[in-house]
């Protein structure tokens, strides 16, 4: 055959450090075929599914939206819009609780779907037209975020990783997390769908190889998807299955397995040219490129020992994780634990949120009493199992102690928090709890650090500026005074003798007062008789004017 | 004569050393007080003046001179006091009330902007520029400069400005402490042990 993506050459593959077998649970979910969700009453949409900047909305309470319309938005790079899932009414766009391990509020647009399930005219692009960058806009456009849980904008990283060459394009199909089957379900029902998608991967960053990592134990995902990779044809791809050790699916572990290279602390693969997408990303580029639909929908497997129906979904996001249950047969527990993602990495929900492009797996435990912590014995199995190569141990007396900065010291944030070292713990240490309190307490020190920083800088800005405006007045104030002594020194030089102007100035009133009262107007060209009478008059006043006392 | 040489050789060694040492003091001179800018930075830069100085470097520079305690910093709470008494080398002691209450929740101000009559005696107040507006326009706060200190509040002739909790978003949120087994979290004494 001529294409590479068959190569009988065995392939050598790697170990990372630590990891654990664990039993799967695959199967429960993993025996149905995927099917299609019910449309719930309310769809809840966390304006925010994404990490990076917020979205704001686009749409206002009473307007009514169709399904693929994009509903939120933001001109930031590092984000990715929202769509309706479903034709219907936005009812409200309010605090709502959402899928976060707070159990918190959030900002959320609420729509009420009609049934109708009316979209908007999807045009697929010129692809041959379409440039590289166009190819990212139209993935922004689409609202694709990493889909394996990170929920990064797909078209920020591919734009990063695509200002370096990068070497080896990495998809991972692994889905090493108990429970878990949407990848493998997805593999099996839409192989071509996915392989679609790294074809348009390949366009963007044009790798030298692209290598599938598909765990093992997931046989029916492996042929479909060689099978569709056998048919596309695809140059320098190759599909590899990998062992069953949980936490294959961690990007570096992947990375380990399939290169043999390790992504330093504080770096990321492209640096070394490599780039990780999950294959449900991959699919969900190929729904946007070749048939021009967002992001609306997300494969969700719902299962559990508290769940009387588990299998998968194809769910509009919004969709209330109660509804999923009700999907899924309802509880067969009394006291379920919902919990949203695997057992290992997942974090406890409330159901009436929304389901979020984050949510691969409900996952429903009975909630049963958890066994008491014991002291640490110092077995050191933690530090076995870590696959970051860590010292979960060191981590666990500096957490405690609160002393954070040596926690750090020991890598804190290269830590996954996979939880295999807390799944091992004789002693049923929180471990892996205790790793995230500490790292959202220096996370929090930093914000805080960082705010006093800027604090500090504007009250120095504004001291200087206070300073130099007083100086600047004291300069105008200097010049004004020179000013007017120079004046003051010509006059000085003038004879005393002259009088004082307020004097001279009190003079010449009363010169122009007396002026006035000796020159009586219309004298001229009187008679006799009318002077006669003037004189009298004036003797009458200057009689007056000597006084009364005369 | 060798007592004038091994006088000769001991000036002249004493002579280089002094030179070298004169050298680097000038070369190698440090402006201002080191430790002034350590205190600095572990305050919380609020320039609130609860503690009785013109600001937080003011503080600083009297807690570096020994005049002032480290309990007087309530925007600080019990975290700056620990930090400092870590720094210091001296023992942490409770927050003088006197100075005012530590609260957990940061603060905002915000200002009534229908109340406002645009006086700006709120923006000559604020100790880092987080007000604007103009004289007779409406002035606002920029929220997220704003450090909480409660200066603009007295000067405000119309009593628009009030003091109302920083909005937390979920970016913001920390993950609560896990139970523990022996000693509870708050003990400070619990020491970690060395790595063997």
């Amino acid at each position: 055959m001529p294409d590479g993506s068959r190569s009988t050459l065995p392939f050598h593959l790697h170990r990372f450090h630590g990891g654990l077998h664990l039993e799967d649970h695959k199967q429960e979910s993993a025996t149905r075929p995927l099917q299609t969700a019910s449309l719930p009453g309310q769809l809840i949409l966390r304006l925010k599914q994404h990490i990076g900047e917020p979205n704001e909305p686009r749409v206002a309470v009473g307007d009514r939206v169709l399904r693929g319309q994009k509903i939120a938005d933001t001109p930031e790079r590092v984000a990715a819009p929202l769509h309706a899932p479903s034709s219907g009414t936005v009812v409200a766009i309010e605090d709502r609780p959402v899928a976060h391990p707070s159990g918190k509020s959030d900002r959320c647009i609420v729509i009420e779907p009609d049934g109708l399930d009316e979209a908007i005219a999807f045009e697929p692009p010129d692809l041959e037209r379409c440039s590289r960058e166009d190819l990212l806009r139209l993935i922004r456009e689409a609202g694709i975020v990493g889909l394996g849980g990170a929920v990064f904008p797909t078209a920020a990283k591919a734009e990063t990783a695509a200002a370096h060459p990068i070497q080896t394009l990495i998809i991972n199909g692994a889905e090493c997390e108990p429970w878990i089957t949407c990848d493998d379900l997805l593999m099996r029902s839409r192989p071509e769908a996915v392989i679609a998608g790294i074809r348009h991967l390949q366009r963007i960053l044009e790798p030298a190889q692209t290598l599938i990592g598909i765990e093992d134990n997931k046989p029916e995902a492996i042929a479909a998807m060689q099978q569709a990779l056998d048919e596309a044809a695809l140059t320098d791809t190759r599909l590899v299955p990998i062992p069953t050790v949980y936490p294959s699916g961690g990007e570096k572990q992947l990375i380990k397995i399939l290169t043999g290279h390790e992504v330093k602390s504080r770096h990321l693969a492209f640096e070394i040219g490599l780039l990780c997408q999950n294959v449900g990303t991959c699919a969900a580029i190929s729904d946007a490129l070749d048939r021009g639909q967002p992001l609306t929908h997300r494969i969700v497997t719902v299962t559990g020992t508290g769940v009387r129906e588990p299998g998968n979904w194809v769910v509009p996001l919004g969709t209330p994780f109660e509804h999923l249950v009700e999907l899924a047969g309802g509880f067969s527990v009394e006291r379920p634990e919902p919990i949203m993602g695997g057992p290992m990495m997942g974090f406890e929900v409330r159901l009436d949120a929304g389901l979020v492009k984050a949510g691969n797996c409900l996952l429903i435990l009975n909630r049963d009493h958890r066994p008491e912590e014991h002291e640490c014995v110092r077995c050191g199995r933690c530090t076995d199992v870590c696959p970051a190569q860590l010292l979960p141990q060191q981590l666990y007396w500096y957490g405690r102690a609160r002393q954070f900065d040596k926690a750090e010291e020991y890598h804190l944030f290269d830590c996954i928090e996979c939880g295999c070292c807390a799944a091992v713990c004789p002693s049923h240490l929180p471990l892996v709890q205790l790793y995230r309190y500490a790292k959202s307490e220096i996370r929090e020190q930093q914000r805080k650090s960082w705010k006093s920083d800027r604090a500090r800088k504007r009250h120095e800005f504004r001291e200087a500026r206070i300073a130099r405006q007083k100086a600047e007045e004291e300069e105008r104030r200097r010049k004004k005074r020179e000013a007017l002594a120079k004046k003051k020194s010509t006059p000085a030089a003038r004879p005393e003798t002259e009088l004082d102007p307020v004097q001279a100035a009190l003079e010449r009133v009363k010169a122009r007062k007396a002026a006035q009262q000796v020159a009586p107007k219309n004298t001229d060209n009187l008679t006799p008789a009318q002077r006669r009478q003037i004189e009298e008059a004036e003797a009458r006043r200057r009689k007056l004017k000597q006084g009364p006392d005369s | 004569m060798i007592i004038l040489i091994a006088v000769l050789v001991l000036g002249f060694i004493a002579g280089s050393f002094g030179l070298l040492l004169g050298f680097a003091a000038i070369r190698y001179r440090v402006e201002g007080n080191p430790l002034v800018d350590q205190i600095d930075a572990l305050l919380p830069q609020t320039q609130c003046g609860q503690c009785g100085y013109a600001g937080c470097r003011p503080y600083a520079e009297a807690i570096a001179n020994g005049e002032a305690p480290i309990n007087q910093c309530p925007p600080g709470g019990e975290q700056v006091i620990v930090a400092l008494a870590d720094l210091l080398g001296v023992e942490p002691e409770p927050l003088n009330e006197e100075h005012g209450e530590h609260k957990a929740v940061p603060m905002v101000a915000v200002i009534d902007e229908n109340t406002c009559i645009g006086c700006t005696l709120c923006i000559q107040a604020c100790p880092v520029d987080a007000i604007l507006g103009a004289a007779k326009h409406m002035h606002t706060v920029i929220a997220d400069e704003c450090t909480g200190c409660e200066l603009c509040i007295p000067p405000c002739p119309v009593d628009c400005i009030t003091m109302e909790p920083l909005k937390q978003t979920l970016d913001d949120w920390k993950w609560e402490p896990p139970p523990l087994p022996g000693e509870s979290f708050d003990d400070d004494d619990d020491e970690a042990p060395a790595h063997a």
